[in-house]
């Protein structure tokens, strides 16, 4: 077995003015995604928005503490699994129950992690 | 009178694919199996000139590429546990594939491998020189020249490519039923890629690329034996319809011989009516495809008797249906083109100015070709001279200057005339 995290993506903005019909949705697909996945799912979370993130980061200095995400985008992380699964294409089957990635503002990035044998 | 040497040269065309599918079940690495079939064809070089050639080539490779792995595994047991391996299904078993040439395994073997080097995880780019690498056989140097980049620049996409597939592990399998769709879709565009890259080579010195085209036709028709669906069928039914006219496309100084101008006498009638018999299967097996909708297009060229015979009308409605498949700038500019064989050359040239503004045809060289040859038509020379001057600075390869040098001469001749 392999580790994966999948990271959810989406349009902040868009997240904000959901209607209640998408939200149920959203909420159906992870639904979904928690029964397929069962116990392969090691780790989960929702990434509070990201004006309530804090970057530290310095070139050599001691790092400073900023306010904000480290890279300012318009589509920011908002959760992720860190799932197990055989192979790639298991991820990638299992991901398609989460709505996100069915919808245009937002998507999941699926990436191994490093296989320390 | 074939030699030891043509003997090698033939197995490696032929049996490359499988041989390599067959070793990368034993590494379970594409690397290590690229270096055990090498070596396999490497000791074949040696051997087969005294030994003589063995009565199964393709079991030969298989066993020697197999046993070297095996080798290898042995040696090096303890250091690749570490190493991320290819992913197989637990339920794939196979015989041993050693007492005939071509047992079923081996064709499972190598859709598998297909499907690998066409996972929809990989960049298509990535795709495609995978499977002519792994699949076709041919060297990175070859890919590299097909696709106009430095051999670096492809060894190091090459690289990228195999270190995703074991780092994400992309699995060696074929794709189950619900997957089927998506991925036969990334192969088959890979396949067709392969092959309009082959039939207008756009550097070199030839029009058509023989390796390339073969290449493509030969996987299609893997494909299509090994998934008789809609698609595959329509793929290999476009391919056979566009190779059946290869004879005559080029000049015996390789220059390019337009539609009009082919001896439609050589064209290859087998494989025309293949071609037909496969795009009536593909129709009958499910909705259109985008390739049977092009063949359908090719048979429509096929079967009209002269050029003049040509059914303008039916192509350019296949050219609509084509159009809401695949909205593609190339397919709008083809589509004009018909349009102007139908309703006359002006009719052409006002269709034509209507695809000036799409970006993607701003620098293609067919478009100004189109226009200049309209204009030809309409005996519109200084036009015609400034459209010819157009195409021919847009265009690489060699065959096509050649052609263009000689219209735009003869347009000169006429306008001072």
């Amino acid at each position: 077995m392999s580790k994966y995290m999948l990271l959810i993506y989406g349009d902040e903005q868009q997240w904000e003015t959901i209607s209640a019909e998408d939200m149920a949705e959203i909420d159906a697909g992870h639904v979904a995604f928690q029964k397929r996945a069962g116990d392969r799912i090691l780790a989960s979370g929702q990434l509070e928005p990201s004006s309530t993130a804090t970057t530290l980061r310095g070139d050599g200095e001691a790092p400073a503490v900023t306010d904000g995400p480290f890279l300012e985008t318009k589509e920011v992380l908002g959760g992720f699994y860190l799932i197990e699964a055989a192979d790639l294409d298991e991820a990638v089957a299992l991901s398609r129950e989460l709505a996100e990635v069915r919808h245009a503002h937002s998507g999941v990035e699926i990436k191994p992690l490093v296989h320390h044998g | 009178m074939s030699t030891p040497g043509d003997a090698v040269a033939a197995a490696h065309r032929a049996h490359w694919a499988g041989v390599l599918a067959a070793t990368v079940r034993i590494t379970r690495d594409l690397d290590t199996a690229e270096e055990c079939v090498q070596d396999a064809y490497a000791q074949a070089l040696r051997t087969w000139p005294s030994g003589g050639v063995p009565d199964h080539p393709a079991a030969w490779l298989r066993t020697v590429a197999g046993n070297r792995a095996r080798d290898l595994l042995r040696r090096e047991s303890v250091w690749r546990r570490a190493m991320p391996l290819l992913v197989e299904e637990a339920t794939a078993t196979a015989p041993d594939p050693q007492d005939a040439d071509e047992p079923p395994a081996v064709a499972d073997d190598t859709l598998r491998l297909i499907f690998t080097c066409c996972h929809p995880a990989l960049s298509r780019e990535a795709r495609v020189a995978l499977t002519l690498r792994l699949v076709c056989g041919l060297s990175t140097a070859e890919v590299a020249r097909a696709f106009l980049v430095q051999e670096s620049t492809m060894a190091a996409r090459i690289t990228r490519a195999k270190k995703k597939i074991a780092a994400a592990r992309i699995p060696y399998r074929v794709p189950t039923a619900e997957e089927l769709p998506e991925r036969v879709s990334a192969v088959c565009d890979v396949v067709h890629l392969v092959f309009t890259t082959g039939s207008n080579a756009p550097v070199g010195e030839t029009l058509v690329r023989d390796d390339l085209v073969g290449s493509a036709v030969g996987l299609a028709r893997t494909l299509h034996r090994l998934l008789p669906v809609a698609e595959p069928a329509g793929l290999l039914a476009l391919l056979l319809l566009i190779d059946a006219r290869r004879a005559t496309r080029t000049d015996d100084d390789g220059r390019p011989v337009l539609l009009e101008d082919q001896d439609r006498s050589w064209w290859d009638r087998e494989m025309i009516t293949e071609g037909i018999d496969l795009l009536t299967e593909s129709l009958r097996a499910g909705p259109p495809t985008r390739y049977a909708v092009q063949a359908a297009i090719a048979a429509v060229h096929a079967e009209a008797a002269t050029f003049e015979a040509t059914d303008w009308s039916e192509i350019v409605s296949l050219y609509d249906v084509l159009l809401r498949l695949w909205p593609s700038p190339v397919v709008k500019l083809n589509q004009a083109v018909a349009l102007g064989m139908r309703d006359g050359p002006e009719a052409g040239l006002v269709a034509l100015d209507r695809l000036a503004a799409e970006p993607a045809l701003a620098t293609y060289r067919y478009l100004s070709a189109a226009r200049a040859d309209f204009l030809r038509r309409l005996g519109q020379w200084p036009e015609a001279v400034t459209a010819y001057e157009e195409a021919l600075v847009l265009t690489d390869n060699e065959a096509e200057r050649a052609f263009l040098t000689r219209r735009l001469a003869e347009v000169r001749r006429s306008q001072e005339a």
